[in-house]
């Protein structure tokens, strides 16, 4: 169809068999790579290499997505492992070969846009073509001979053929028409516009940030790098874009189910109600909730996760306060049965480790442990396992908050230490109780049992640019595939008696099934411009 | 009230699904039918000799011969007890939806039962515009073992939607998706029938004889591509939307979450299914089976993914093991 498209694009001439093809030199091999690159073969060949490229990384955890998943799946394959880290499979969509694949296609792209846009350009300005000599030959060819002289009947073809959107020409008796150049535009939109959505995610997503923070009832979390608990840089970050704002957490709501016994207990709403204050001092209220983050200082506010933070007292033996704080408790199952971790370094005669389990609805089963019957706190019972000797904090090495490692430490309550012993057994708590640590260590007090939620903080410019480059490309892609391209010529000959007999044809450029039916309502709307009212 | 319509919907399915059944295997008479012999089919019914007469013609003028005729007796009566059987289908899920207070798309025996529907709609619709009764057996057949898997293996009881669901783009990013599923599967179909065809036409499938009564290859394969791009559309938006609703409800537009895997690889293996139309070469039997193949990773998408893998997208309420 045009020399603009890929030589083997389907509406392309074919090419000639090169009989006589000079040896290519530097130059020519480089043409010769280029063609290769972006021709649709190539096109389609990436296509499909970037859709089984993609599959590995569904069937292997990833490092971006689920850290978690990837230490577990590599404990439990040490055999495959350095195969798959040799091939970046844990970070399949940033690895060499994938990137390679999708820079290739990329290019490819490129390659193809460039031309065709400025082929289409040229074809934006020019007019339709001369009328073919035999329209016989060509799509739903029509006769109709209709009771006017020659100039009225191609004045009228004319008007007909414009109002139905073409672009007309007249060519001696006859005129040429075309429509649907918004096809092509289409088509370039929608691949330019995924250029865009790649553009913007690479470079956009490097002045971005973002940063995860546990805040229990009551307690406050300010937008500064040192009180996130973990976050993500991106490339082109910096400290200084941190726009200081706090957020206060004053409630967290949470409705369960309490009808349906299928889903009892199942909760269905969740609201962190939150008190922000900006740089300006201005305070204000708020709601996070699931599927409604809050947009404060540039940045998004999500409610991804909630649970109890106990707030546990250590004293001494002398009845001096040790530590005294919140702990997040990380929920373990639906009822929110949660484990936490205390650490208590110094204050104590020995360093202790504890191991705490909350179930906010405890029940006893009949094997004398305990499970969570609801994730609300109707019935909440604290256990605590204490563990003395070297919690290893001391050396500077980093620890994780969340894991007590109990190997050399000793169990002085717990289930295997009041086995022998029952003065040693776990330690139960309900709020507001107080209980002695066994050897005299001191006592631990069970405050009260707030919740606590984590929000994820997002600073991302670049979104609004991904989000204008793909509706772009949602609207070029309909349009590409939806608007047909195809000519029309009507041409009108004198048939004495002052009538003439009038031709109609159509040519499809590109797919275009409903060519024929085209070409007939032409026919009819300009045919029935001369019928004479009875 | 709630449990009365719940179990009310669970009849009208089961109904469904044995009215298919009698569909089914009308749709199954009338293609045996079609394997007698030219003049035997002549004295059933004159459109079908007709029809056996020119294979590409038939469905290339999309005017007067290619509207559903009335056509021979089995054919009729299996498209009858099909419009029945859908209409219960349609009720079932409708008092589903009412008696959860929500759209019924929001797990995966409810995504099957909507997206099902959706599937012989279209098939139906369709008819208007050009008859595609001779997919009478693969819709039919493929509503019927869906359905039977989800109401055995899917089947949760209605519970309130988890936080996470609760958003105006269950509606919209679900809904988009199912219509993607079911002009994709339409699809497929087409193009099954069409790499039979060329088969046939090779010389290779001479003993399915009521193969010469449907359309030609060709023909098969433009209606294949008229139904794959409307589904390439919908997927598209689907992807899109998907994109909008991660980012309210997971803080990011786009994570590699297995799901987001799947849909993108259906998208990518449709984009190629596009421009193989595009490619010398490529044209025919081998766009044919791009199109199956991603029809076969939308199935995946939904049963295996969904099932087996893990991800932010674990909405079948079914428990975990």
């Amino acid at each position: 169809m045009s020399s603009s498209r890929p030589s083997d694009h389907i509406d392309s001439r074919p090419e000639e068999s090169g009989i006589d093809e000079p040896r290519l030199g530097l130059v020519g091999s480089l043409r010769f790579f280029w063609r290769q690159l972006t021709s649709m073969r190539t096109a389609l060949l990436l296509l499909l290499l970037l859709a089984i490229a993609a599959v590995p990384g569904s069937l292997v955890p990833q490092v971006s997505s689920d850290p978690n998943g990837v230490i577990q799946f590599k404990a439990e394959n040490p055999g495959i492992t350095p195969v798959l880290e040799f091939f970046q499979v844990f970070e399949t969509y940033s690895s060499v070969w994938f990137s390679a694949i999708y820079i290739l296609l990329f290019v490819s792209l490129i390659g193809c846009v460039i031309p065709r846009t400025r082929h289409h350009l040229n074809a934006l300005r020019a007019r339709p073509p001369k009328t073919p000599a035999r329209l016989g030959r060509l799509t739903g060819h029509t006769t109709r001979t209709v009771a006017t002289d020659t100039e009225t009947a191609v004045g009228e073809a004319r008007s007909v053929l414009r109002r139905a959107g073409y672009r007309t020409e007249r060519y001696g008796d006859s005129i040429s028409a075309e429509r649907g150049y918004a096809r092509e535009s289409g088509n370039l939109v929608f691949h330019i516009a995924l250029l865009g959505v790649l553009v913007s995610v690479g470079l956009g997503g490097g002045f971005g940030y973002s940063g995860q923070k546990v805040i229990v009832t009551g307690s406050s979390f300010a937008n500064v790098l040192g009180d996130y608990d973990s976050f993500n840089p991106g490339r082109f970050f910096d400290e200084t874009r941190l726009e200081p704002y706090t957020i206060r957490l004053d409630a967290l709501d949470v409705v369960y189910e309490e009808e349906n016994l299928a889903a009892y207990g199942q909760p269905t709403d969740f609201t962190a109600h939150v008190t922000t204050t900006l740089r300006d001092g201005s305070q204000s209220d708020g709601d996070v909730a699931v599927n409604e983050p809050l947009s404060i200082g540039g940045t998004q506010a999500y409610l991804l996760g909630n649970g109890y933070a106990p707030v546990i007292t250590v004293r001494d033996a002398d009845g001096d306060v040790v530590s005294s704080e919140a702990v997040a408790f990380l929920p373990q199952d639906s009822q929110l049965t949660s484990l936490g971790i205390i650490k208590v370094p110094d204050g104590l005669d020995e360093q202790i480790g504890m191991r705490g389990f909350l179930y906010p609805t405890a029940a006893e089963l009949d094997t004398g442990a305990y499970s969570s019957t609801h994730p609300d706190l109707r019935n909440p019972l604290l256990t605590l396992e204490v563990y003395t000797g070297d919690l290893g904090l001391d050396e500077g090495a980093a620890v994780n908050a969340y894991n007590l490692d109990v190997e050399g430490l000793t169990q002085i309550a717990g289930r295997e230490a009041g086995a022998d012993d029952p003065s040693a057994a776990t330690l139960m708590l309900e709020p507001g109780e107080t209980v002695d640590l066994p050897d005299g260590l001191g006592s631990i007090e069970l405050e009260s049992i707030p919740r606590f939620v984590s929000l994820d903080i997002h600073h991302d410019p670049s979104q609004v640019w991904v989000l204008i480059s793909a509706v772009l490309a949602l609207g070029g892609l309909i349009t590409s595939l939806f608007i047909p391209r195809r000519r029309m010529w009507i041409r009108v000959t004198d048939a004495g008696d002052g009538s003439s007999t009038v031709e109609y044809a159509g040519l499809a450029r590109g797919e275009d099934p409903r060519l024929t039916d085209g070409v007939a309502e032409i026919a009819e709307r300009h045919s029935a411009r001369f019928k004479v009212d009875a | 009230m709630t449990l009365s319509l719940e179990s009310l919907s669970i009849i009208a399915v089961y109904s469904a699904m044995a009215v298919y059944t009698v569909a089914f295997i009308l749709f199954a008479m009338d293609l045996a039918r079609r394997s007698a012999p030219a003049p035997a089919a002549a004295s059933v019914g004159a459109q079908s000799a007709a029809a056996s007469g020119g294979s590409t013609a038939v469905l290339e003028k999309a005017d007067a011969p290619a509207k559903p005729a009335k056509g021979p007796r089995y054919l009729r009566a299996a498209m009858a007890i099909m419009t029945l059987a859908w209409l219960l289908h349609v009720a079932g899920t409708v008092m589903r939806g009412i008696a959860a207070e929500r759209v019924p798309w929001a797990n995966m025996y409810e995504f099957s039962l909507t997206a099902t529907a959706i599937i012989v709609g279209v098939f139906l619709a369709v008819q208007v515009w050009q008859d595609l009764r001779f997919l009478g057996v693969f819709v039919s057949g493929l509503a019927l073992i869906w359905l039977g898997i989800a109401s055995v293996n899917f089947y949760v009881a209605i519970v309130p939607l988890a936080p996470s669901l609760q958003s105006v783009w269950l509606v919209v990013h679900v809904f988009v998706a199912t219509l993607g599923t079911g002009f994709f599967a339409l699809g497929a179909g087409l193009s099954i029938v069409q790499l039979i065809q060329t088969r046939r036409a090779a010389g290779a499938a001479s003993g399915l004889s009521f193969m010469r009564t449907l359309p030609g290859a060709d023909a098969l394969e433009n209606l294949a591509y008229r139904v794959n791009i409307v589904g390439f559309v919908f997927w598209s938006f689907t992807l899109m939307a998907g994109a909008i609703w991660a980012e309210r409800a997971w803080g990011r537009y786009w994570g590699w979450d297995t799901k987001e895997v799947w849909t993108f690889v259906i998208w990518v293996v449709f984009a190629g299914y596009i421009h193989a139309r595009a490619t010398r070469g490529w044209r025919g039997s081998r766009s044919a089976w791009l199109a199956i193949i991603g029809f076969a990773a939308v199935i995946f998408n939904f049963v295996v993914v969904n099932l087996f893998f893990k991800g932010l997208h674990a909405y079948s309420g079914l428990p975990t093991s």
